[in-house]
């Protein structure tokens, strides 16, 4: 069997691998040339969506983190962008707009919040916790919003492309890398940690917390370390954001924002790393693709105006079907396919100790 | 300061309203309904709807996007949330938040997202009504406190007094005993969405007719649910107190801070509840942790 079967391993070296099978090494490499040769053929348009879908990749990478894997649930994700994207408006109305500067302190402000968060949030559970972050979400706008009228222009702050030395990032190839890079980064720091001592207490905070305080794990700790982990590579996505788009405005950070990284987690599968990314994309994508529908229809004149409600409805039914028929989202779909494949003509994996 | 009083009143009686149907579907399934606000702009839009079918009929047209508003908070029950028993409680209420994307979604698909006034299609004026004591305050904002009010006692007298409504009480106790008891207690959960339906209704319906309507006034039930965590999420009686208090830290917001404040308020409210006391005023104590 071609699948990675978790027990032939003989070195530490391939226990530690990511990448551990022949042809999955052969599908990151066909990934990876695909990757680096899109921008020869593809239009500035295409760049720009995988741009989009990697730079959505990140925040749902992170909100992965905290409700995928802690168990924790968010509604707040939203203001941890907003917060990302506002300390870089901050950092440039003061002028100082360099990206060295901009996106760690971004992080670090994600990461002081989170800890903001995490404290009381050890005291709250399921929907409490929920409306709690909710509710930080809207007192993160309401200082966003203060900043905005204050020091910026009433409808927003100008970002200029961030700049190293002579060399600025300019132009939507060069977004297509810096995003797609920022994203697998995010990505394998996403999949360590979910190997790692603290992902393994997080997945087993969010399955049994009274079990996972009993054997050992700092519960306490180990959920305030997901909230900050999680809120720091949000607000980093968040300044990424504001660079890439050049502009920030409260308007673009509201609570639909929050529930569209839930969507992707859901719609993904949660807790899985690979999930979040294609919940992403399909997210990101999904308005584009009713769009093209639309347009290959050739419907008579005034649809423009039904495409608006038509993809927020299709957004809230696909997100609807995935809750109530496949809660294991994308990635329970390709798993089942998956197997079929690799176990045809068999119907079940052979009995084995779960890798 | 009586101005400030009054606004709060009616503030406080819109609140309760929406805040109504958080807390009767809370107590029968414990599943927050992000999308009552959404509800409420239904019925608003049914209202609409029927006064554009028959105008200057405002009693018939008000008392059938009521009962309209009821059927689709049962059918939402049925269609929607029934499926969703036995799935995580956060999976049920991320279902109430794609339904209020549906139904959003399918409002501006019919009625666009231009502002709409019912009130002169009724045939209904909104005069200004001076209380004793100096305050102002229109119409239809005395008639939101009377409908709150009225809608309280009679929810309370349905509770305390009739055999259905204390079977609603032991369902949402302990659906389990209540089943062996004989109690359908998938009925009286889809009794509680109606009921919920029919709340957010009322509120939709007076707030279309004294301010306006559009597709995002959901964003008002988001508040409102700050309304029903101060007061205690199961907690019926709680929602009065919850939404005085709301209230009064929106108005006072108003009148001394700035408008951005007054928006996030009931949000610092339900903060502030969080941090010391997150059953709410007079909820049951559950959930919480120490550490």
């Amino acid at each position: 069997m071609a699948l990675g079967g978790g027990y032939f391993k003989t070195t530490y070296a391939a226990d530690l691998a990511l990448v551990d099978t022949p042809l999955r090494r052969t599908a990151l490499a066909a990934l990876l040339v695909v990757l680096l040769v899109l921008p020869r053929h593809a239009s500035p348009f295409v760049l720009d969506l995988v741009a989009q879908t990697a730079l959505a990749a990140v925040g749902a990478l992170a909100l992965n983190l905290l409700t995928g894997l802690a168990g924790q649930i968010s509604l707040g994700h939203a203001g941890f962008i907003a917060a990302g994207a506002f300390t870089t408006a901050v950092l440039v109305e003061n002028r100082m707009p360099s990206p060295l500067l901009a996106l760690p302190a971004a992080a670090l402000v994600g990461a002081v919040l989170g800890v903001v968060v995490g404290i009381p949030a050890l005291r709250l559970k399921g929907l409490y916790l929920a409306l709690g972050t909710l509710a930080l979400h809207h007192v993160v706008l309401y200082a966003c919003g203060e900043f905005q009228n204050h020091w910026g222009a009433n409808t927003g702050v100008s970002i200029p492309p961030p700049r190293l030395g002579a060399w600025v990032l300019k132009g939507t190839t060069a977004w297509y890398y810096a995003l797609t890079v920022v994203a697998a980064l995010v990505l394998i720091l996403s999949v360590n940690l979910q190997r790692s001592r603290a992902g393994r207490a997080w997945m087993a905070i969010r399955d049994r917390e009274i079990a996972a305080e009993s054997v050992g794990i700092d519960v306490a700790r180990y959920k305030v370390l997901a909230f900050v982990w999680s809120s720091a590579l949000t607000s980093l996505a968040g300044a990424l954001f504001a660079y890439q788009r050049a502009f920030v405005s409260v308007e673009a950070f509201g609570f639909f924002l929050a529930i569209e990284y839930i969507a992707m987690i859901i719609i993904g599968g949660l807790g899985s790393a690979l999930g979040a990314v294609l919940g992403a994309a399909f997210v990101t994508l999904l308005p584009h693709g009713i769009d093209a529908v639309v347009a290959g229809l050739r419907v008579p004149g005034g649809a423009e105006y039904y495409l608006f409600p038509l993809k927020f409805g299709a957004f809230g039914l696909l997100m609807a079907v995935f809750l109530i028929f496949e809660p294991q989202g994308l990635v329970g779909i390709w798993r089942r396919v998956r197997n079929w494949a690799f176990l045809w003509p068999f119907r079940y994996r052979p009995l084995r100790p779960a890798s | 300061m009586t101005q400030v009083l009054a606004t709060t009143v009616v503030v406080a009686s819109l609140y309760a309203l929406l805040a109504a149907g958080y807390v009767l579907v809370y107590r029968a399934t414990r599943v927050l309904n992000l999308a009552q606000g959404d509800m409420m702009t239904l019925g608003g839009y049914f209202l609409f709807l029927l006064a554009t079918a028959a105008p200057g009929a405002p009693a018939l047209s008000v008392a059938t996007a009521a009962a309209l508003s009821a059927l689709a908070g049962f059918f939402i029950y049925r269609l929607l949330m029934r499926p969703m028993a036995g799935h995580p409680i956060f999976a049920a209420v991320l279902v109430t938040v794609t339904l209020g994307i549906l139904l959003r979604a399918a409002i501006v698909l019919v009625y666009t997202d231009r502002i709409r006034h019912p009130l002169p299609l009724l045939g209904l004026v909104n005069p200004p009504r001076r209380l004793p004591g100096g305050a102002v305050v229109s119409t239809f904002d005395l008639l939101t406190v009377g409908a709150a009010a009225a809608l309280f006692l009679a929810l309370f007298a349905f509770l305390r007094l009739s055999p259905l409504g204390i079977q609603m009480r032991a369902a949402g106790e302990k659906a389990l005993l209540a089943a062996q008891r004989g109690i359908n207690f998938q009925l009286l959960f889809a009794l509680s969405w109606a009921l919920a339906g029919f709340a957010g209704a009322l509120a939709g319906i007076l707030y279309a007719n004294n301010v306006r309507l559009d597709p995002s006034l959901g964003v008002l039930g988001l508040k409102a649910f700050a309304v029903a965590l101060v007061g205690g999420l199961d907690s019926l009686a709680g929602v009065i107190p919850g939404a005085l208090i709301v209230a009064a830290v929106e108005v006072l917001s108003v009148r001394y801070g700035d408008p951005l404040l007054a928006d996030v308020s009931p949000f610092l409210c339900l903060l502030a509840m969080l941090l010391v006391r997150p059953w709410g005023l007079f909820g049951t104590k559950e959930e919480l942790e120490r550490v």
